[in-house]
């Protein structure tokens, strides 16, 4: 009973929830909000699906934090999205229809009246001493309203020379005695004032103060079709959008600014890879990505696996004491330990040039320099990672039975043949899937190139944000973030690429573990 | 142990001392710079290593103090970093205290109940774990730059919506707590069953008490990532005062305004802790990280 009570509750709550967002204009989100609230109501309530239940947050939060973003990113990538086109389509069109022109063939002529609280503003519109009508061009709107006497809606206390809007209302249902107009001279004591208004009449549209008689009307630019369409008012030129290029376009072809988001089909992904500006820098920085991933395993195996095997030599005095103290530079926040190594390498205030200068006179530029920039990068990169494989090594070591290395010192076997002809052959299995995860992890380390060089020094010979020490990760972010195109679209192409990569990459590493645990079983 | 050492073993152990020791002071250097490079006056090197007379002038400015230096001129801090590590905070313990709740029963069911697709469903756990939230920085933000216009207080440059897209980490927590469900033997929930428990009771109120440490570990673990997390919250949040430390730390070191000495402050005060809690943490990772490589 209370079970269905609650159920009843959550059928209430979540339909409510389903027409405020209907009722606030996301029909997608409302469609995806019934169908995740459908799922869980079938998941709770059916009698088959018990064992969903417990699984139904943790799969959720998988489905919405992991699987979405990789799909929007790899949608993104067929897309133009970017900073010329950063609206979706409705958007778009609502800034265009926002926009608004001054009409300057009509003028309300305004008067200022002293109030108990402040100042109001009297409009006459209408034009009667305005511009000649005849002067306006055949077929506009003329005039924009009949003529009428408004005034704003409260005092306005004319001080504040901030921008502010006020509202203006019918004199006739104001219900406000005007008094004199004041003289001249007070428009002229508050003019920065009364400049900084916009005064919005009844039907939405605005006025500002033309001189220091008259305020003239503000009028949207574009008028909608109802074949979607736009007609520009001033110069009747007819706006029609086009999916293709994702800009609302003149008959002569030329775009309106701003753009909307629209299906490029594969256009990001030709770009990428035939278009000489996008392909020499992206084959350089998937090598170097390659390289930096590939090197920084190599060197963290190879010193971590070391440190293990000093560690483990039994007899060796403090060996807890350097095991804690190796074992720091893991434990130390990465986004701390790289700006460090940032600091210390910097070329003028860094102490490591401070040292070298002072021992042999020179300073080189770490980071200006493409090779010395890579040569840091792996430094860094192996120093953050060589305490994980020290651990695993460790730990590693110590499932090998202790016989075979007492048969082997019995044999008068020096500690590299036992390294070599024991402890290797018997961790490399076990090793291997985290040599590849250590891979893959690296493969996408944005943290250490972003912090430590920004991908820096730059190609010279390309006109896209990217640079020696690069790799595919940063550069994505870069041609997302930093460049001033903020070209999305493409980057989320890249991105796309680097999945399929890792995917690959990942389904080698499942198959290595399958068959680790195969033997060992 | 009494042992009688042959000599060229303990020449070797000797060698191996010195090395140790040679590869720590190389190793250790960068730690040992800072602290000093924090007690230093100024924030350009000086042309010594060691400080020759120790000022507290950045610890004052990482503590949010100002201070007056010898010509009489006050200092302000540059960067709230107080208020980013409290940013920090509230970050990682939202984060890590929803991932517990998201993940925990999925855990158990995946350790103890059956049903159709479990080994596919796991194994896509761990696959979806090789796509690190780096690579989809596009889409999150525009999904957050859409959620804004929606809901404001989980747009862009809000803490929430870092914690949202924090919870990414979950299902690599999934597993490591499965696995220690895994660990738990089984006949105690069994005999709570044939008491007449429902699998529900059997969960709440004996396999949960059980499994306090795991817990406990992985919310310092989630706590631990999220509080070092970088790319997400570096394109979510723009407004100094909003920043989390990851992403405000660096804003110490631009070329044009190096403050090299006031970072230094700021990052022992704000490493400190957390490389502290990480020592304490390690050592369950540890085991269960070498297990998992073992087990395959």
């Amino acid at each position: 009973m209370l079970s269905r009570i609650g159920t009843v509750v959550a059928v209430v709550v979540a339909l409510f929830v389903v027409y405020w967002l209907h009722a606030g204009g996301n029909p997608m989100l409302a469609i995806a909000w019934t169908c995740g609230f459908g799922l869980a109501l079938y998941v709770y309530r059916g009698r088959r699906t018990y064992a969903y239940r417990y699984l139904f947050p943790g799969l959720v939060s998988v489905g919405l934090f992991i699987v979405l973003p990789v799909i929007y990113t790899i949608w993104i990538g067929f897309t133009n999205y970017s900073s010329k086109h950063l609206l979706t389509f409705d958007r778009a069109t609502e800034v265009l229809l926002g926009e608004v022109y001054l009409r300057d063939d009509v003028r309300y002529q305004f008067t200022l009246h002293a109030d108990a609280a402040g100042f109001r503003l009297a409009f006459k519109t209408g034009d009667d001493d305005a511009a000649d009508p005849a002067a306006a061009p055949a077929g506009t709107a003329l005039p924009a309203r009949p003529p009428a006497v408004f005034v704003t809606q409260h005092a306005v206390p004319l001080t504040a020379t901030a921008e502010q809007r006020v509202a203006v209302v019918p004199l006739a249902t104001a219900g406000v005695a005007l008094g004199e107009p004041l003289p001249l001279r007070d428009v002229i004591a508050h003019r920065d004032a009364i400049h900084a208004l916009s005064v919005e009449f009844p039907d939405g549209t605005t006025a500002t103060m033309a001189s220091l008689r008259e305020f003239t009307p503000h009028e949207p630019l574009f008028h909608r079709n109802p074949d979607g369409t736009l007609t520009n008012q001033k110069t009747h030129e007819r706006l029609t959008p086009n999916v293709r290029t994702g800009f609302y376009e003149s008959p002569s072809g030329e775009p309106h600014a701003p753009g909307f988001r629209t299906y490029v089909g594969a256009d990001n992904y030709v770009r990428a890879f035939t278009d000489e500006k996008f392909r020499g820098p992206f084959f350089r920085v998937f090598l170097w990505t390659i390289a930096f991933a590939g090197l920084t395993v190599v060197f963290v195996t190879a010193l971590g696996l070391l440190l293990a095997e000093l560690l483990s030599w039994e007899g060796l005095r403090f060996a807890e004491l350097y095991r804690v103290l190796l074992f720091l530079p893991y434990a130390v926040p990465g986004f701390i330990s790289i700006l460090v190594f940032k600091g210390l390498f910097n070329r003028n205030f860094g102490e490591i040039n401070l040292i070298l200068d002072h021992l042999f006179g020179i300073r080189p530029n770490w980071t200006g320099n493409a090779l010395l920039a890579r040569f840091t990068i792996l430094l860094v990169n192996t120093w953050l990672g060589y305490p994980y494989f020290m651990l695993i090594g460790a730990g590693l070591q110590k499932s090998i039975p202790r016989e075979l290395y007492e048969a082997a010192a019995l044999a008068g076997a020096g500690p590299l043949t036992t390294f070599r002809k024991i402890t290797w052959p018997l961790i490399r299995k076990p090793l291997m899937p985290l040599i590849i995860a250590t891979f893959a992890y690296n493969f996408n380390n944005f943290v250490v190139i972003y912090l430590l060089t920004m991908g820096r020094p730059d190609f010279l010979d390309t006109n896209v944000p990217a640079g020696e020490t690069d790799i595919l990760v940063s550069y994505t972010y870069r041609i997302a973030f930093e460049d001033s195109g903020q070209n999305f679209g493409l980057a989320a192409a890249v991105s796309t690429l680097v999945f399929a990569i890792l995917a690959v990459i990942s389904i080698v590493n499942m198959r290595l573990t399958r068959v680790t645990g195969g033997d060992k079983r | 142990m009494p042992m009688v050492l042959g000599k060229s073993q303990r020449w070797r152990k000797i060698a191996a001392h010195g090395c140790l020791i040679a590869l720590l002071a190389l190793l250790l250097f960068p730690l040992a710079m800072v602290i000093s490079i924090s007690l230093r006056p100024g924030n350009f090197a000086s042309g010594s290593l060691i400080p020759e007379h120790i000022s507290f002038e950045h610890w004052k400015l990482a503590l949010g103090m100002s201070y007056t230096d010898a010509d009489g001129a006050v200092h302000n801090p540059p960067f709230p970093v107080m208020r980013w590590l409290w940013n920090s905070l509230k970050v990682a313990g939202a984060t890590a205290a929803l991932i517990l709740m998201l993940s925990t029963t999925a855990a158990y069911a995946f350790a103890r109940l059956r049903f159709r697709f479990k080994t596919g469903l796991l194994n896509n756990l761990m696959f979806a774990q090789m796509f690190p939230p780096t690579l989809a920085l596009t889409a999150i933000y525009a999904i957050f730059e859409l959620l804004g216009t929606k809901i404001s207080w989980l747009g862009i440059d809000s803490l929430a919506s870092v914690v949202v897209a924090n919870l990414a980490q979950i299902s690599l927590h999934i597993w490591t707590i499965k696995g220690y469900f895994d660990t738990i033997p089984t006949e105690i929930e069994e005999a709570a069953q044939v008491d007449g428990a429902t699998p529900f009771q059997t969960f709440r109120q004996v396999l949960l008490p059980m499994a306090l440490p795991i817990l406990a570990v992985v919310f310092i673990l989630a706590f631990i990532a999220a509080i070092i997390e970088f790319p997400v919250a570096s394109i979510l949040l723009q407004s100094e005062k909003q920043l989390t430390l990851a992403v405000g730390a660096r804003l110490y070191l631009y070329e044009q305004h190096y403050l090299w000495g006031d970072f230094a402050a700021a990052a022992v005060l704000s490493g400190l802790p957390i490389t502290l809690v990480f020592l304490l943490a390690q050592r369950w990772m540890v085991s269960g990280l070498t297990s998992g490589g073992l087990k395959g």
